[in-house]
């Protein structure tokens, strides 16, 4: 055995020989994790060309610090993004965990990755128990608490005197907090409040219902390849005269492209819109449209600002990525130039921030696909309805 | 709950059987005649919806596409068959599942390669849009009744093709009994490269009919093929009689289900609790009717004859 012991030695020398340099140089490590593959996959394409124009911004150096981002596919799945954010953390040993899209599975991946000493940088999904009793030092999101946009939509409907409003969302967690949120600012009589099953791809029925209510309005959250199915045959049912169509998460720079001129005077509430204008986003946009020939969603506009809030903690502790603390510290100030213009955190780690009205209006040209314009801000730095659950100082 | 509404229900329910149907109608066949399972059917379906909305944008004619997208659907299908499913009729069910989920992979990461992984644009040619006025009050989208009228042909087109041709006949008789249909000198590979082609071209009818209203992206097949497994299932595996009576009892109770069950529900509970299970029961539904049919009739309403 004596021989074998000696080689092993021998091994672990050259181990630590080289693993010497490796120390010396450090390296930031960025776990995005989103969804490349089936019907979502356009979503993680936006979000990953975002990530890569944002390094391609900082000269892909996220704090002054070589970088490598590692890329994961969740599937739409928790269990499968609870993988892929474990493979990050034991194999890659990443600095930070980022990106995800559905409150399922963030919900499943936030809490293992910040207790194992790591940081969320959530860019898109909000759930609320985040924001509440869940809500961690190590956890920060670009994005907003899933109630808070509908909460916009409910503000403006009431504003503009509506009533008679019917409302859909599919039939899964996030699909009741936002209801849940458009029925805690709307004021006006609801007519009916429908869930629809998961990935349905039909709604034939419920527009004949819808139809049969004849409602003065409608409101809808259907995220995804959903919302082009929902918003085609509302279209085709000849409802969009009948009963204007107002929605959360629905009509996007992704779904745009697939419904077209269908989709001309619909509203919607974000955080965020092209045309928004912020120095910030102005270049987002500009550089977006130059490298990849279309425009950016706010899903690809909160995974920059994603990439954007990890550089501006790491070059805080001057690059010491050992230093938790202090950039929890820098975080919380949200010092850095978003693509929405100027946010603050509030105390649970999620952005204080406004929300606009957006209308889909013709584009430049006749056979240009119509744009998101923003009408008027409807919050203005407004704060998620959970914080105070959340024990964090 | 007033008679025009449950007569629209009605047609829904009927528009959204046919589309059933003529996806579970080549898959059924592609089951009971040569006895594989193909979870790539879905992707068929989506290669058709693909093909139709590119042709119809490169040439500006439907018609003319809808032509192109089946014979590309067949042409796929046929390819397919011969490169990658040959060698699996012998196998195990398992190794089928298998090499066809990959066939799935496969496909959608091609169309993704192609035309982009977003949903790409598709409508209905402006003279098929609009309604039709069928009674005072009823009025009821064109496009629709054009689908269901070109189920209700293809269904007839099959009962004749099967029941009355030389191809029907071969095609019974290579399910029943495939080796005595090789003895007796027909080329039974052939006849599985059409059938498989033949099966193909109907799941692409469906995915260039029901394009312009579902979202036409990677993936669409597999959204809609578990409701299909379940119109097969209820309807029995391998017969186009069950296919055709299952997807209508699938299209009708899910669509009655999602429009007058939370209502009904109303009446006899709280309306919170009719809230919370309207929507979960109904959802459920064809999988509880599937379930019923399979404890009382395991081999379906109307199993093949073997």
């Amino acid at each position: 055995m004596k021989p074998h012991f000696r080689a092993l030695l021998a091994g672990v020398a050259c181990a630590a020989v080289f693993a010497a340099p490796a120390l010396a140089q450090q390296k930031v490590k960025i776990g995005f994790i989103t969804t490349l593959s089936g019907p979502a996959g356009a979503i993680g394409a936006d979000m990953k060309n975002s990530v890569e124009l944002a390094l391609d911004h900082l000269g892909r150096k996220v704090g002054g610090l070589d970088t490598e981002v590692i890329y994961g596919d969740d599937q739409f799945k928790p269990d499968v993004g609870v993988q892929v954010a474990d493979e990050m953390m034991k194999k890659h040993q990443v600095n930070f965990v980022s990106g995800i899209i559905w409150s399922n599975v963030m919900l499943a991946v936030a809490p293992r990755v910040t207790a194992a000493g790591t940081f969320m940088i959530g860019t898109n999904a909000g759930p609320h128990e985040l924001a509440g009793e869940l809500c961690n030092e190590l956890f920060f999101t670009t994005s907003w608490q899933n109630d808070q946009t509908p909460e916009a939509m409910g503000k403006y409907m009431t504003d503009a005197g509506l009533t008679d409003v019917y409302i859909m969302a599919p039939n899964y967690a996030a699909g009741k907090d936002m209801l849940t949120g458009f029925k805690r600012t709307f004021k006006g009589r609801i007519v009916d409040e429908v869930y629809t099953r998961m990935g349905q791809t039909d709604y034939q029925a419920e527009l004949s219902q819808l139809r049969a209510k004849n409602p003065k309005a409608v409101m809808v959250f259907y995220p995804g390849g959903m919302g082009i199915q929902f918003m085609k045959q509302y279209s085709e049912a000849g409802l969009r005269g009948q009963s204007p169509l107002y929605s959360v998460f629905t009509l996007d720079e992704l779904s745009i492209p697939a419904v077209k001129h269908a989709a001309l005077g619909q509203y919607e509430t974000r955080i965020w819109s092209p045309d928004l204008k912020v120095p910030a986003n102005e270049k987002y946009v500009g550089d977006y449209k130059k490298k990849y020939g279309k425009l950016p969603s706010f899903y690809g506009a909160q995974s920059y600002d994603g990439i954007m809030l990890i550089d501006s903690a790491v070059r805080a502790v001057k690059g010491n990525l050992a230093d938790k603390k202090g950039m929890i510290a820098a975080m919380k100030k949200a010092d850095f130039h978003s693509v929405r213009g100027k946010f603050t955190y509030g105390h649970n780690h999620f952005p204080i921030e406004n929300f606009y009205l957006l209308r889909a209006v013709a584009g430049d040209s006749p056979a240009a696909d119509p744009v998101m314009q923003i009408q008027k801000t409807v919050f203005a730095n407004y704060k998620d309805s959970y914080g105070s659950a959340c024990k964090m100082k | 709950m007033n008679l025009v509404l449950i007569a629209e229900q009605t047609l829904n329910g009927l528009q959204l059987g046919i589309t059933l149907f003529l996806i579970a109608a080549g898959l059924t066949l592609v089951f009971g005649i040569m006895n594989l399972v193909n979870l790539a059917h879905g992707a068929l379906y989506m290669v058709g919806a693909y093909f139709c909305t590119y042709f119809f944008q490169q040439t500006g004619s439907w018609p003319l596409a809808v032509v192109l997208a089946l014979a590309g659907s067949m042409l796929v299908g046929a390819v397919t068959e011969v490169v990658a499913l040959r060698t699996l009729y012998e196998r195990d069910h398992l190794d089928q599942v298998l090499a066809t989920f990959g066939l799935i992979l496969f496909f959608n990461e091609l169309v993704a390669m192609l035309w982009g992984r977003a949903a790409i644009f598709s409508t209905v040619p402006d003279y098929l849009s609009g309604h039709v006025q069928i009674t005072e009050q009823l009025r009821y989208p064109l496009y629709r009744l054009v689908i269901i009228g070109v189920g209700l042909s293809v269904a007839l087109l099959l009962w004749w093709l099967v029941a009355r041709t030389r191809l029907g006949m071969l095609i019974r008789a290579g399910a029943s009994n495939r080796t005595m249909v090789a003895a007796l000198g027909i080329n039974i590979r052939l006849l599985y490269t059409v059938v498989f082609s033949f099966g193909a071209a109907l799941a692409g009818l469906a995915g260039l009919l029901v394009g312009p209203i579902y979202s036409v992206q990677p993936g669409m097949g597999e959204l809609i093929l578990i409701q299909v497994f379940v119109v097969i299932v209820i309807g029995g595996i391998g017969s186009i009689r069950g296919a055709f009576a299952g997807a209508l009892i699938v299209g009708m109770v899910d669509t009655l289900g999602r429009a007058f069950l939370k209502p009904t529900l109303a009446t006899v509970l709280s309306a919170p609790a009719a809230d919370a299970a309207g929507p979960a029961l109904a959802s459920m539904l064809i999988y509880l009717l599937m379930a019923v049919v399979l404890a009382f009739r395991p081999a379906g309403l109307f199993p093949a004859v073997r």
